[in-house]
């Protein structure tokens, strides 16, 4: 069985501005990432790794290049198609939580599954489990800014796998964390790949956390400058 | 997505911003209000028309004694009756003549007991009530022979009853018109208001050669105020108008050129004239509501464009979570919706409301029809889609990562 789950060919990616002017972020990235790997793809900011884990994210497109996800050019996909794919198959966590504000945390988890077309019994049952999963589920009916960050993320965690996505994609998990507070929050990720194998890609500029992941891609300048197992790199970068 | 979450999400937007949906929603419930409104008007006035055009009865003419001229003066139409008793029988014999009614009219007071009324008596046959498809509601009308002999009877208008008997029955009672008696035969059905507006219900009827001989003097004897005329059918109208005019010209001696003594007039076209204008004036009322119902459409237009920048960022995290564009699009679809669904059914209460605080206060008649209702109901909805369309599809089509990134 074919295990590679994210296969990038030669991608690049270029804004144009207003101006006309072309800024390149991305050139001839490649790499592949099978099932049940943890990966952290570090960097600077600006450095191009956001740009790439919106492309992996079905957010936003290359321009040159390809990005397969599970074996599929993604370039080759309609919008409904990716939304899909988002839906279903990846779940995202971001720096600032992004929780929809105006409705309680378990109507923000249950909401990708609206999405797919859940009915609303199934819908509660399921963000409930995983409310309670996160160790929230007495915090079901408050509003997200009624919690502390930590707990927001958590949140955003249980909500990227109500679904059940086989990738998980975190954008600086941690960004908006005290220490602490981002170590439970990595070891909730370390534990989601280790007892369920779930894919878990992560994008951070501190070693600390990148530390968590078993492989590490770095990024410089738009160029990936290394890949490898975590222990290896980060000890060379200490 | 599922009614139920699109309402709630709906019900959520409404509520985040609610001095903002009131006031977007005020344009929706003026509009659908006014609408409302000035349909119940207009139709009001339709009403009443209508019931006017069929009070007067149908497929009638009124032949008017003409002016007649002495030493070069000439004097107003009808002032002097040209008309006979002869040339309503004469015009009774046409062939799209069904019946004739002579009438001999005069302000007279009548008194009955201590009570008296002025009121219009007119001299006529029974052919009158035919002709006027008015109904006897209780006693009978007086007969040919009545008219023949000339009797002493009389039948009352309900005003005339009301106001010479009050809640006495005046069938079989005596009334004194000009001093002399009268037996109260029948009662007449109410008519109403004509179409000028004269009570209908305010008049006596006798038989028209008692008028003549013992009412209303004898300068002319046997000559008639005026002549209803009911025609078989509406389509032999213009040709009963020309074989009528030629006949009474016959009659009256009237030589080619010179001008009638008389004046025939088509009531049914006079009626179907007040009846269009009418139509056209509650039309252009309507015209003008739904005006403000488009002015409120773009309302709603303006705040879901400000809505969408505004919630640009949450448009792109329901994205990534796997919102497709025709999520995104219903989502504010729905909302605009029912910001003027809500909208006009508050403006269908206000409508109603103001409708019969209308009725109550000014008199007016005002019909409120399920018929407009549902007419304002789906206008408003049909506006709520427009004009939420192009916001909704502006947020349906936002790209994923731009919509992300918006502060």
């Amino acid at each position: 069985m074919d295990r590679t789950l994210i296969r990038v060919a030669d991608l690049g990616k270029q804004y144009v501005t207003a101006g006309e002017v072309t800024f390149p972020v991305l050139h001839d990235i490649n790499f592949q990432i099978d099932s049940g790997e943890f990966v952290a793809i570090m960097g600077h900011s600006g450095s191009g790794k956001s740009t790439l884990m919106n492309i992996l994210g079905c957010l936003d497109t290359p321009t040159r290049g390809h990005y397969y996800l599970e074996g599929r050019d993604t370039a080759q996909l309609t919008p409904d198609e990716l939304a899909a794919l988002r839906n279903r198959l990846i779940g995202f966590v971001f720096q600032g939580f992004n929780l929809l504000p105006r409705i309680c945390v378990r109507d923000n988890v249950a909401l990708p599954l609206l999405y797919a077309g859940a009915g609303t019994a199934q819908r509660y049952e399921r963000a409930t489990a995983l409310l309670e999963r996160v160790g929230l589920g007495a915090y079901a009916g408050r509003l997200p800014n009624q919690l502390s960050g930590g707990q927001q993320q958590r949140v955003a965690i249980a909500r990227a796998l109500v679904t059940n996505p086989k990738l998980i994609l975190a954008d600086e998990p941690t960004g908006n964390l005290d220490t602490q507070t981002g170590e439970e929050i990595m070891k909730i990720f370390q534990k989601l790949n280790a007892d369920h194998g779930i894919t878990v890609v992560l994008v951070t500029h501190e070693s600390d956390i990148a530390r968590y992941a078993r492989r590490l891609i770095r990024v410089i300048d738009g160029r990936i400058a290394d890949d490898g197992p975590t222990d290896r790199l980060v000890r060379r970068l200490a | 997505m599922i009614l139920g979450s699109l309402l709630g999400e709906g019900w959520g937007a409404m509520r985040a911003n609610r001095l903002r949906t009131f006031l977007t929603m005020l344009g929706m419930v003026i509009g659908v209000g006014a609408v409302i409104l000035m349909l119940a008007i207009g139709q009001g006035a339709q009403l009443m028309v209508s019931e006017s055009i069929a009070s007067m009865g149908s497929n009638l003419f009124i032949v008017l004694s003409g002016s007649s001229t002495s030493g070069g003066l000439r004097m107003g139409s009808g002032t002097v009756p040209t008309l006979t008793l002869g040339d309503a029988q004469a015009v009774a014999e046409l062939p799209e003549i069904s019946t004739t009614a002579p009438a001999l009219p005069n302000p007279t007071q009548l008194v009955y007991g201590s009570n008296n009324w002025s009121t219009m008596v007119a001299g006529t046959t029974p052919a009158m009530l035919d002709v006027r498809d008015w109904a006897v509601v209780s006693g009978q009308a007086f007969s040919e022979s009545d008219v023949r002999s000339g009797t002493r009877v009389a039948l009352l208008g309900q005003t005339v009853m009301r106001n010479l008997f009050g809640h006495e029955d005046p069938i079989g009672k005596t009334v004194r018109v000009k001093n002399s008696p009268f037996l109260v035969l029948g009662v007449l059905g109410s008519k109403g208001q004509s179409l000028d507006g004269r009570d209908q219900d305010d008049t006596v009827l006798v038989p028209i050669t008692t008028a003549q001989r013992q009412l209303f003097g004898n300068q002319f004897p046997g000559m008639v105020r005026f002549i209803m005329v009911k025609a078989r059918s509406a389509e032999v109208m213009d040709s009963a108008e020309r074989n009528l005019l030629e006949l009474l010209r016959g009659r009256h001696r009237i030589r080619a050129g010179q001008e009638d003594d008389f004046t025939v007039r088509n009531l049914t076209a006079l009626a179907q004239a007040a009846a269009s204008t009418t139509r056209a004036m509650s039309t252009m009322l309507g015209a003008i509501a739904s005006v403000s119902l488009l002015v409120g459409g773009i309302g709603i237009m303006n705040i879901m464009l400000v809505s969408v920048t505004e919630r640009t960022r949450e448009i792109g995290i329901r994205m990534a979570i796997g919102a497709r564009r025709r999520d995104i699009l219903l989502q504010f679809l729905f909302e605009a919706m029912m910001i003027s669904l809500v909208g006009s059914f508050i403006g269908v209460v206000l409508g109603i409301g103001c409708a019969l605080g209308f009725s109550r206060l000014g008199g007016t008649v005002v019909v409120v029809t399920l018929g407009s209702i549902l007419l304002a109901f789906g206008v408003a909805a049909a506006v709520g889609v427009f004009f939420g369309f192009y916001p909704a599809r502006k947020a349906a089509e936002l790209s994923p990562i731009e919509a992300l990134r918006h502060q």
